[in-house]
């Protein structure tokens, strides 16, 4: 208990005059977003990294248990390519019509941004739609998650990816619902910026999914 | 989820944009990355579709090669990831997850196949108990 | 399972699920002695707060704040609260092992044992160790970088009490129906659908996905902190070790704890919905189960001990009164083990039959990532070498750290040997390796921790003869606790037995159960020395430097105030605070007004219908389960129609603040 220096205590209110001051800097506003700017995105993506690492662990499954028919259908039996184009195109699409909203936003148009927003959700919803319809068929003809090992994981890896989609397309209505109350203010061109970055983000882990869980299996 | 605490005092909302510093690119930028997304789409699925008369691993890399590509293509264009983004640090996050994602990848599959070569399947295991318990019955 | 006859029939009603009063173990005298324990001490807790007029200052200065300290020390507070519990069980294994020899049945049943042994793995990992290192990271990095706060505040509320959601789910098993009986990591087929068939194993998944969402969002805040949040001026390299530590544990967070939740999911959905991942039949494979719950888990285990290794570099250096040894060496040796980590997983199970060439890689990088650690330890010994080593309390647990540790290490090193793990895997062996690096890493280097930051957050040491006694009790009771283990498992003697017919084997289990008790002094004289040491803090008070230390958090007051530092501080080069004291600083009394953000209730309300939302999951009340899924979503969207979050402290009040610390 003997070591507590003196120096705690050297604290005084008033600044000692020879002291180098160059170690306490006074805070004037024109420093203040130039070194320490919102943390919003960075912490945004790396949120997207630990998401991209669940998927890496839906898409391990699948490459392991993939091929566990258990008698049941296989991939040829059940994947229509055409159909995978056509939610891979509406994907793509609204990847574009999410940039082109903040193209506008970027412009502050509030109103065109709104326009290719909900352009954007239509073509999400468009592809949930597809997915849903596709789920329902498959369960309906007999080839529901339970059936095999295969359809348990095909079907936990693009539900997922279909669930987050359905997030993304709360999300958007919601960010919608916002800037319609406020504009296209800082705080949601921050919200706006960091949706952009989970739509692409959806349509990237999509790639994956239409290439490693449709087609090569078709091959 | 887009609180902070402003470091310094006296902070006015910036009006500046892109606030956080991220870039949302061009027009130019986003119709070059919807082009190559077009193209490097169509391919493989005409690859399939068209039912190309190529060598199965042959086509099953060129159908993965193409997506990796497509992939980098996504995260230039429309996620603006560069060396300059975040003082890099979205790039060595995204490098990082990489890294770990083909460690999971490639990891599970080396140990699983391994597996699956030295030990029995597990359902012929369950096979394998049913008859021992039949035979068990039999006897007693 | 033979222990399906304890269990209640399988009924189901639609407004209670599966819950019936048969699922209240009112028959066990033990759990209803526990429940009137708890009941009364909370019933009395709760009056004298109602007395003393309390709940008000609790919920506002506590509950709903978002002050990363205040955070951090109700992180360690639930800590050091489930590890009673955890402890419980523990000495409940032991009375029973040290009984249960030679035909004796000893006192507990296997269906209440093997709920005790799962129970106190997961207590102990997901609610005690993970919680003490979040809380001390929470509380130190950032005022060692400088920060006023971390980078979402918020966040930082919502993370604590979906932990404290995921720890309640835990513990109302004990009076609600059952815990699972599974082993910490609940394996299947065992934990499957066919073979566990009670609420309790789905009180684990669920306990530990709600947590889970709490340590994942935990980690990319802190990340998120250190990346943007640091002091004008600190590079990278300037940063503390601790705070080094720190960024690689979360990253290994957000690497790695994705992976439990996908698992996790897939295990839930194999019980809810018939999905056949890890099932035997339909093409299912429990092997991949194993797989992919240590691709998380190896890197779990180095979540726990990083920050530790940095809390052991600051209480070294500052206690040998010399900068690290090797900085660089100790940073690099930190961000090894971070890629390193995740290329060992499959040394936990060389015995599943993935063959000699997959065993022999994974024996190697198991080997390697060793020789980083090593690193560490030479660094800490030369660090101390020629310094000035004061023992001081902090420095004591630092050393019985350092002692402890490495035998771990070693015997750790041992176990990744594949053919001696071929002998030694499920042993007791295996039991005193982990509990060796866990208590021997983990524990004595949080208990260090508390002990070093104590005086900084509360503006009072710790009474030194009780802290001096919890050490001494932890030490010896570690020693005398787990030693036996090593020779029953080179015995051969396999973990989570209910009995045994060796009667040979009981007096080893009879010393273990003695350093159980000896480990239970070491707890007691904690909590005696907390409360020695708040009554007597007037006589403890020191000032805002008691350890002559090196880092930024000791530059400002003790306890510090709400923004941290009056100013910013402009970091030139390592060891700022100790730079700062040759110089003989100041703070300016030039005071502006200060950015904060605002509490909320939002985090805590998120939680609790999130915890509901578990507990109808666990019942099968799908009514109540979807009404507190709708609940949450509304309730998470309606928080972002607030956008008044941030308040400006006055100058006036920062005065006052500063002025009140100068004088204590």
């Amino acid at each position: 208990m003997s070591t507590v220096t003196a120096s705690a205590d050297k604290r005084i209110v008033e600044p000692m005059a020879d002291a180098p001051m160059h170690h306490i800097r006074e805070a004037t506003p024109h420093e203040t977003d130039h070194q320490h700017r919102s943390p919003t995105a960075i912490g945004f993506w790396i949120y997207l990294m630990s998401d991209c690492i669940i998927f890496g662990s839906l898409f391990a499954t699948y490459a392991v248990l993939g091929y566990g028919y258990a008698g049941g259908p296989a991939p040829a039996d059940l994947f229509e390519p055409g159909f995978v184009a056509v939610e891979t195109a509406l994907l793509l699409f609204s990847s574009i019509t999410f940039g082109l909203a903040m193209l506008r936003a970027d412009k502050r148009d509030t109103c065109g941004a709104l326009v290719w927003l909900a352009v954007t959700a239509v073509f999400g919803a468009g592809f949930i739609g597809m997915e849903l319809y596709e789920f329902n068929h498959l369960i309906h003809i007999g080839a529901g998650p339970d059936r095999s090992a295969f359809l348990s994981a095909f079907f936990a890896l693009v539900g997922t990816h279909g669930l987050h989609v359905t997030g993304g397309l709360i999300w958007l209505i919601t960010l919608m619902v916002q800037i319609g109350m406020h504009g296209l203010i800082p705080a949601n061109m921050q919200r706006l910026g960091t949706l952009s970055m989970f739509w692409h983000f959806l349509d990237l882990v999509w790639i994956g999914v239409f290439s490693f869980v449709y087609l090569v299996r078709l091959v | 989820m887009s609180e902070h605490t402003s470091r310094t005092a006296q902070a006015p909302a910036a009006d500046h944009s892109p606030v956080g510093g991220h870039s949302h690119g061009t027009m130019g930028q986003l119709m070059i990355g919807f082009g190559l997304a077009a193209i490097l789409t169509i391919i493989p699925f005409y690859l399939v579709m068209a039912e190309v008369d190529m060598g199965r691993t042959t086509l099953i890399g060129i159908i993965m090669g193409l997506g990796a590509v497509q992939i980098i293509v996504h995260l230039v264009f429309f996620l603006h990831v560069n060396r300059g983004a975040e003082e890099g640090w979205t790039l060595s996050a995204s490098v990082f997850s990489v890294i770990i994602l083909g460690i999971v990848l490639a990891g599970s599959l080396w140990v699983m196949h391994n597996m699956n070569e030295n030990m029995m399947p597990m359902h012929e295991m369950d096979r394998h108990i049913e008859q021992m318990k039949s035979l068990r019955s039999q006897q007693g | 399972m033979a222990s399906e006859a304890n269990s209640p029939a399988e009924t189901f009603s639609p407004i209670f699920g599966r819950l019936t009063l048969d699922w209240i173990p009112y028959h066990e005298p033990i759990l209803i002695g526990t429940f009137a324990g708890i009941a009364l001490g909370g019933l009395i807790l709760m009056t004298l707060m109602t007395y003393f007029r309390l709940w008000g200052p609790l919920w506002s200065n506590w509950v709903t704040s978002v002050d990363h300290k205040k955070i951090g020390i109700m992180y360690m507070v639930l800590g050091f609260v489930m590890m009673v519990r955890g402890f419980a069980d523990a000495l409940m294994m032991r009375a029973q092992q040290a009984m249960a020899a030679g035909g004796a049945e000893g006192y507990l049943p296997p269906h209440h044992y093997d709920q005790v042994f799962t129970a106190h793995g997961v207590i102990m990992i997901f609610f005690v160790a993970m919680p003490f290192v979040t809380g001390v990271m929470n509380y130190v990095m950032p005022l060692q970088i400088g920060a006023r706060d971390v980078a979402f505040p918020f966040l930082n509320n919502f993370s604590f009490w979906m932990t404290v959601a995921g720890a309640l789910l835990v513990n109302v098993s004990l009076f609600v129906g059952e815990f699972a009986r599974v082993g910490w990591l609940a394996f299947p087929p065992l934990s499957g659908a066919s073979y566990s068939t009670g609420p309790g194993m789905d009180y684990y998944l669920w306990a530990l996905q709600i947590a889970g969402v709490g340590t994942t969002l935990s980690g990319i805040n802190l990340i998120a902190t250190i990346l943007k949040m640091r002091a004008p001026g600190m590079k990278l390299f300037d940063m503390p070790i601790f705070t080094w530590t720190a960024l690689v544990t979360n990253v290994l967070i957000v690497a790695a704890f994705p992976v439990l939740t996908a698992t996790l999911a897939l295990l839930t959905l194999d019980r809810y919905l018939g999905f056949h991942f890890f099932t035997n039949d339909f093409g299912g494979n429990a092997m991949m189960y194993i797989n992919l719950i240590w691709i998380w888990g190896h890197p779990e285990v180095y979540i726990l001990i990083i920050p530790c290794f940095g809390i052991i570099s600051e209480i070294v250096s500052t206690f040998s009164g010399k900068p690290i040894f090797g900085y660089r060496t100790m940073v690099w040796a930190t961000a090894c083990i971070m890629v390193l980590s995740f290329v060992v997983w499959l040394h936990h199970f060389f015995t599943m039959g993935s063959g000699a060439s997959v065993n022999t890689f994974f024996g190697i990088t198991t080997m390697i990532i060793a020789v980083p650690t090593g690193v560490k330890i030479f660094n800490w010994l030369f660090t101390m070498y020629k310094g000035r080593v004061r023992f001081e309390l902090p420095m004591l647990w630092a050393v019985g750290f350092l002692v402890t540790f490495t035998i771990g290490g070693m015997t750790g090193v041992m176990l990744a040997i594949p053919p001696v793990d071929f002998q030694l895997h499920n042993t007791l062996f295996l039991i005193a390796h982990f509990h060796n690096v866990i208590i021997g890493g983990v524990v004595f280097a949080i208990y260090a921790g508390v002990v070093y930051w104590w005086p900084k957050a509360f503006g009072f040491k710790l009474n030194e003869t009780w802290g001096r006694r919890a050490f001494w009790g932890w030490f010896i009771g570690f020693y005398v606790a787990f030693m036996p283990l090593y020779a029953l498992g080179l015995m051969g003697v396999t973990r989570r037995m209910n009995s045994y017919p060796d009667a040979g084997w009981q007096p080893y289990f009879i010393v273990a159960a003695i350093g159980a008790v000896i480990i239970l002094l070491g707890i007691l004289s904690t909590f005696v020395c907390f409360y020695v040491s708040i009554r007597d803090r007037k006589a403890l008070a020191v000032g805002n430097d008691p350890w002559d230390a090196r880092t930024l958090e000791w530059a400002t007051q003790s306890p510090p105030a709400p923004y941290n530092f009056p100013h910013d501080i402009e970091v030139v080069g390592r060891e700022a605070f100790w730079r700062m004291k040759r110089h003989g600083f100041a703070w300016s009394t030039d005071y502006a007004p200060i950015h904060m953000p605002k509490g909320t209730a939002t985090g805590v309300i998120l939680s609790a219908v999130a915890f509901v939302f578990g507990f109808a999951m666990v019942w099968y009340v799908w009514w109540l389960a979807a009404l507190t899924f709708v609940a949450m979503i509304a309730i998470g969207i309606g928080h972002t129609f607030n956008y008044n979050r941030d308040y400006d402290i006055p100058v006036d009040e920062v005065r006052r603040t500063e002025a009140k610390g100068a004088l204590a």
